[in-house]
């Protein structure tokens, strides 16, 4: 049976992790490989790298960076972070990414989704959304959740997949950072919109949370990153609890 | 032992190439016909389309060296669909070295289109190393091979299905080895030993 999915978020400036990482068992919690390679060995089913590098000259670094990942870990593994063409996916691919993400340069340009579809295949077309609730609805966020757009989330995301995007990976903005759990209502909505796996992101705390994204929240994955880094909650762990509370999960032998 | 690559447009050569890196197998990434011929194993990678990909094959006339081999060959997911006799995606007629269709999967209730992610496989016999029975592997794909007389390892979605294929010389399965963590590693050493 397919199980959902357990996705650590590593963010890279200038080919180093950024995010506060407190692990004890990895020399350098910097390098992004090995913290990548430890992650795998513990049971995560993917991994995303997002490249929060201002310049292009960091972004640079990214495309080695994202090689070196290829050839040290041995599951599929996501990258975004300031793809705004099809010229910039192709090295990426090639280095050995099995999807890209893509986020304002979407919304700047949404023609760029069935660009990169069409040019790569939907499955490694992940469309990232960043949303906040305004006045009750549900309002799309560029350039890292800075700035609100005239998009909302549902309409978005369904066009998203209408042209071509292969997954949704959503961040609740509301609920990033709280530690209050995954925004359900939201994610169960697309799941009912969409026939393309959603990624549920932002707000998880504890173990219990990502229980309530995949039953209440129907989310085909889950995604988090400082309760992983801090190792808050261990992976083999989290993994062993959803397996006792009947949720469909894979274990590392 | 040398292990040859066959080098087209596939999108996962790189990943492949890494897999056998990590388990210290000499290899090759190669086009020429001799070159794959002289090798005692070879790998058919593949992430893309049936029929744009048949037509490059074809005109790189790498369709009539991949049916000649004699040698063990593994085809990876699409490499798998292409070495059966006809593809539903775009209608392509593709290898024929098995002689199936390859179906699309059909949207069913909660059930998406492309099966993605991580599932289990069921072995049936052959070739496989018996430790892999139950354990999950990486899967991404729209189109699938029904299950048949060549079946070696059986996955579900919606249905089962064939998740690892052999006849005589050739090999394939639908997921990726090369990202399917400790069990991908397995089946690659598996078809290393056959």
């Amino acid at each position: 049976m397919l199980t959902k999915r357990i996705i650590p978020c590593l963010d890279i400036k200038d080919g180093r992790t950024v995010k506060g990482v407190n692990f004890i068992d990895i020399r350098d919690a910097g390098d992004p490989v090995e913290l990548a390679s430890l992650y795998a060995q513990q049971g995560a089913d993917e991994l995303v790298f997002l490249d929060i590098s201002a310049t292009d000259e960091q972004r640079k670094t990214f495309a080695t960076l994202v090689k070196d990942i290829a050839r040290h870990i041995n599951i599929p593994f996501t990258v975004g972070g300031g793809i705004s063409s099809v010229a910039d996916v192709g090295p990426l691919l090639e280095a050995g990414a099995d999807k890209v993400s893509v986020n304002s340069a979407a919304v700047r340009n949404p023609q760029l989704i069935d660009e990169l579809s069409k040019a790569f295949g939907a499955q490694c077309i992940v469309l990232a959304i960043d949303a906040r609730k305004i006045d009750n609805s549900w309002t799309v966020h560029t350039h890292g959740g800075k700035n609100p757009t005239d998009k909302k989330l549902f309409t978005w995301a369904k066009e998203g997949q209408e042209r071509g995007a292969g997954e949704i990976l959503f961040t609740s903005m509301d609920h990033d950072g709280t530690k209050n759990g995954f925004a359900l209502d939201p994610l169960h909505k697309l799941h009912d919109l969409l026939n393309i796996p959603v990624i549920a992101s932002g707000g998880a705390g504890i173990m219990g949370h990502f229980i309530d994204a995949f039953i209440l929240g129907k989310a085909d994955a889950a995604l988090a990153a400082s309760i992983f880094h801090f190792g808050e909650i261990k992976i083999p762990d989290l993994k062993l609890f959803l397996q006792q509370n009947g949720i469909n999960t894979r274990i590392a032998k | 032992m040398k292990l040859a690559i066959i080098k087209y447009n596939a999108g996962n050569i790189q990943s492949v190439s890494f897999a056998l890196e990590r388990l210290g197998v000499d290899f090759s990434i190669t086009d020429h016909p001799e070159e794959i011929r002289a090798a005692d194993k070879v790998i058919f990678p593949g992430v893309g389309e049936a029929s744009t990909t048949m037509r490059y094959l074809r005109d790189k006339k790498l369709d009539q060296v991949i049916i000649s081999l004699k040698q063990p060959v593994l085809g990876i997911c699409l490499g798998m669909q292409l070495m059966c006799r006809y593809s539903e995606e775009n209608n392509t007629d593709c290898l024929g070295i098995f002689n199936e269709t390859v179906k699309r999967f059909v949207p069913l209730g909660d059930m998406k289109v492309p099966h993605m992610g991580w599932n289990n496989l069921t072995l049936t016999n052959g070739w496989l190393d018996p430790a892999i029975e139950n354990q999950y592997a990486y899967f991404v794909h729209s189109y699938y091979v029904p299950v048949n007389s060549t079946t070696m390892a059986i996955t579900e979605y919606m249905h089962p299905f064939s998740a690892a294929i052999h006849q005589q010389n050739f090999y394939a399965v639908q997921f990726h080895p090369e990202k399917s963590a400790q069990t991908g590693n397995l089946v690659l050493k598996s078809f290393l030993t056959v």
